[in-house]
């Protein structure tokens, strides 16, 4: 019951506030907005006892990726909106929908015809945090490190990439063009 | 009682949210916030596989979807950074250079 | 032996390959040489097998598998027979001398290269046409030979007249060959092969009325060749080549191809006689219908070439009436002193700047004794007067005819006779004797050089005493060929002999005494039927009216109702359905991002519901 309850309230508030990401026209409500959302998905990693990708998603995506956004935000003029003309809605829409009930029937294919079986089945008794170590360092051991160096990559090309040109501003390039 | 279905329709509909930005938007910013949200819809599938199938092989998928999502942001916004000063605006449509 | 047989085949082909790399450069006198050289290896080859073959050999060569697809298997096979070892010696002695002769002839012409590039390409196709063992390999030398007499009549393409006969020649010839080939078919349908030795090994067992069918659409091919009724027009027309041609192709070998196919089939045609029948008795008629059309022609080339025809006829009989190696002997005979004939033609052409009235000519004997002297050999040998070669074959197709009862055949070609010493005459009367005319239109005749008339004097040689090689050739080629038995008395074979031979003595002496008093008067030519033979029957115009103009009326629709309505505008419209599509279409590639997520989306939803639906095999 209570398992329930938990369900449709977060599920409510995380489409909520996704769609607030997806319609709103200030990109900082987004922001927020999204950033709202992440935390209530970690909700659902709780119910689900991932506890150790609950937290993740609560570090990484609301500490690291956020930030990284609000600070990406200083950069942009976010006061002033994007004018934005939006065509073909309805085909947007019609998309979308189709997109997500194919792969929902998809995804549910096998779980109604019980065609899935573990690989890897969890050990009862053993924490969750236990678990993910056990397998992440043996089984994912080599993706793991390969997602470390592709971090460190991103990393340093994040850093690269935003500090070229640093000295000059949109706006002195926009007075450089006004001079011409 | 809360089975995968109800977790693995949440994730579509998340996910055809996330469609519908993409879609919709012309803000590169909040392309990048739909990206998100498409990551995210499928993280909770994974997960809720995982737990119904009693198979952690879900919840590391997500974990390395999370690192990917992490990288992706860190270059993106700088490929978005440079952008902006370049052309003053993150608009989609200044990034079109054909005549069409 | 096969040495030989490869060199008397190839060489003429190298020597084609050979000046073919000279066609595009000025006048090279190499080319000539070396293809001169080349024939005349292949003809030294050829008389050496000759001579292996008269010792009783046949040499059979399977140089390769040439078509293997299913049941179907044509080897490149060669055969050098008693028959075809006879057309191989007169093909290539003919094409040495016409070779070589040429040098003279061509002296000053521009395609001198492609000319000799032209000679060599037909002798190795005419070669293949007689040496190969199997019908295949018969069409293919056919359809050469076919092909270089086109490129040979239309050589001088930049006259109009020249490349109509050109084409002439090969749309009729293509017309025949329709016949031809579906004897092939036939003859494949019913022996389940091409070869020779098993075709004609199974022959006897086959219904005769599917031979009589395959006999008939063979005939219809040899007609085409040989230019018999009613595919004769082409011959006259095709004397628009150059005059070297006219000796080699159109009046030596490649018209006497069909009568070779003939021969060559004899197994085959003595099984239905009734088919030989009717190739005699088309022969017969060819020869009278012909030669009418030569007594009044004024053109030097065109009597020759009717001459041809009505000797070609001759030749039908005899292969018609069974009496196939007498039909060969007249074609070796006829090749000597009718490519003479020829080149002598073409000496007088070049004394006279290429002009062929013969009224405009008279009294050129004192000009050029020696082309006088050569032509008159080869006329008299093509009346048919002891001791000239032309007395002996043309006497035994008579006899042919004679003894199988065929009599109105035989009063066909004994009037044919007649009319052949007529016109020969008539044309050695008024170019060498009589009024100088030629005088007064101001020409300057002069004798050609005289390699040129050295190279004349073998077949001048030839066309006197071939005829005395009767009774070898007759043991020669019956060895291969089935015997043919005179049933009449010795009596009445010399009674016909003389007749024969005292009436076309007596046409040439009344002719000789005519034209010698200054010919026929003026008024004849207002006669109805010198007025028919003069306008070759309407022969000509008939067809004009009666398929040239109907078929242009046919093509014109075709083209401007079926072709530019419906076929082009077919095509047009896929163009423009493309075109549209892609002007719609060109919005996709907007290189907008937004535009280009939509699509990957599109793409997504498609391929899921392939996913989803798409179940082969259920």
């Amino acid at each position: 019951m209570f398992e329930a309850i938990a369900f449709y309230m977060f599920s409510i508030l995380v489409i909520g506030m996704f769609l607030i990401v997806v319609f709103s026209k200030n990109a900082l409500y987004s922001m927020s907005a999204l950033a709202g959302g992440m935390i209530f998905i970690s909700g659902f990693f709780f119910l689900l006892d991932a506890d150790f990708l609950g937290v993740v998603q609560i570090i990484v995506y609301t500490g690291a990726i956020m930030a990284v956004y609000a600070f990406g935000m200083m950069f942009f003029d976010t006061t002033r909106d994007v004018k934005e003309n939006i065509r073909f809605k309805k085909i947007i829409y019609t998309l979308s929908t189709l997109s997500a009930i194919f792969v929902i029937f998809i995804l549910l294919a096998p779980v109604y015809s019980g065609k899935i079986e573990a690989l890897y089945p969890s050990i009862q008794g053993v924490g969750n945090i236990q678990m993910i170590g056990l397998i992440l360092f043996t089984k994912y051991l080599v993706p793991f490190e390969l997602a470390a160096i592709m971090l460190l990559a991103a990393m340093i090309s994040g850093i690269v990439l935003v500090k070229i040109k640093m000295e000059e501003t949109p706006t002195d390039i926009e007075v450089a063009k006004g001079e011409k | 009682m809360i089975t995968l279905t109800h977790y693995l329709v949440l994730s579509g509909i998340l996910f055809s949210i996330g469609i519908v930005g993409v879609l919709r938007r012309k803000n590169l910013l909040m392309l990048f916030f739909s990206t998100e949200i498409l990551l995210n819809a499928v993280n909770i599938g994974f997960a809720a596989v995982s737990k119904y199938y009693g198979d952690l092989s879900g919840q590391i998928f997500s974990f390395f979807i999370i690192a990917i999502a992490a990288s992706e942001v860190a270059v993106g916004l700088g490929l978005l950074v440079l952008w902006y000063k370049r052309s003053g605006t993150i608009d989609l449509d200044s990034l079109q250079m054909m005549k069409g | 032996m096969e040495k030989y047989l490869f060199v008397a085949l190839f060489a003429p082909l190298v020597g084609s390959l050979f000046s073919l790399l000279f066609t595009a450069q000025k006048k090279n006198v190499i080319t000539a040489l070396v293809t001169s050289a080349l024939l005349l290896l292949s003809f030294v080859s050829s008389l050496s097998l000759m001579y292996a073959v008269f010792n009783g050999m046949i040499i059979h060569v399977k140089m390769m598998d040439w078509i293997s697809a299913g049941n179907l298997n044509v080897p490149f096979g060669f055969m050098v027979d008693n028959v075809s070892v006879v057309m191989m010696v007169t093909v290539t002695l003919v094409s040495s001398i016409v070779n070589i002769y040429s040098m003279g002839y061509m002296m000053h012409d521009k395609g001198y290269n492609r000319f000799f590039t032209y000679i060599s390409a037909f002798v190795f196709s005419m070669l293949i046409l007689v040496m190969s063992d199997n019908f295949v390999g018969l069409f293919i030398g056919w359809e050469g030979v076919g092909l270089c007499s086109y490129l040979l009549i239309g050589f001088w393409y930049e006259k109009d007249t020249a490349t109509w006969a050109g084409n002439e020649a090969f749309i009729m010839n293509r017309v025949a060959d329709l016949g031809m080939l579906l004897g092939l078919f036939l003859i494949y349908w019913q022996f389940g092969s091409f070869e020779y030795d098993v075709v004609f090994a199974q022959v006897g067992g086959i219904n005769p009325a599917v031979v009589t069918t395959i006999g008939l659409l063979l005939f219809i091919g040899a007609m085409g060749k040989s230019a018999q009724f009613p595919f004769h027009t082409w011959l006259a027309d095709a004397m628009e080549g150059p005059t070297p041609v006219s000796a080699l192709i159109h009046a030596a070998t490649m018209v006497t191809a069909g009568v070779y196919l003939i021969i060559r089939a004899s197994a085959l045609f003595s099984l239905v006689p009734e088919v030989g029948h009717i190739i005699a008795a088309l022969g017969a008629f060819v020869a009278v219908f012909a030669a009418s059309m030569a007594l009044v022609n004024r053109d030097l080339k065109k009597i020759i070439a009717y001459s041809t025809l009505s000797q070609l006829g001759y030749m039908f009989v005899a292969a018609g009436l069974g009496a196939y190696w007498i039909a060969l002997f007249h074609l070796m005979t006829h090749a000597f002193f009718k490519s003479l004939l020829f080149l002598g033609a073409g000496n007088i052409m070049h004394a006279m700047d290429d002009e062929l009235d013969i009224k405009k000519m008279g009294g050129l004997f004192n000009a050029m004794p020696y082309t006088a002297i050569l032509m008159a050999v080869a006329s008299v040998a093509l009346c048919g007067i002891y001791p000239f070669a032309g007395y002996f074959s043309k006497d035994l197709i008579l006899a042919a005819a004679f003894n199988g009862g065929n009599y109105y055949i035989w009063i066909a070609l004994f009037i044919g006779a007649g009319m052949t010493a007529f016109y020969s005459f008539r044309l050695i009367m008024m170019v060498f004797f009589g009024d100088k005319v030629y005088k007064k239109l101001g020409f300057h005749p002069h004798e050609t050089y005289p390699f040129v008339l050295w190279t004349l004097l073998p077949l001048g040689v030839l066309s006197t005493i071939a005829g005395f090689f009767e009774h070898p050739f007759e043991e020669f080629t019956t060895k291969l060929l089935g015997k043919y038995d005179f049933g009449m008395s010795h009596a009445t074979e010399v009674g016909l002999q003389f007749l024969t031979l005292a009436f076309v003595i007596l046409v040439v002496l009344g002719t000789i005494y005519k034209y010698g008093r200054g010919g026929f008067s003026k008024q004849i030519e207002t006669m109805p039927l010198y007025i028919l033979l003069k306008n070759q029957y309407f022969i000509p115009k008939i067809y004009e009216v009666m398929i040239f103009k109907p078929y242009y009326v046919l093509s014109r629709f075709a083209w401007k109702q079926i072709d530019v309505r419906i076929i082009d505008f077919t095509v047009d419209l896929i163009a423009k359905i493309l075109y549209l599509l892609g002007q719609r279409s060109r919005k996709m590639q907007s290189g907008n991002l937004s535009d280009m997520l939509r699509w990957m989306v599109v793409g997504i939803v498609v391929l899921l519901a392939l996913a989803i639906f798409y179940r082969p095999g259920m």
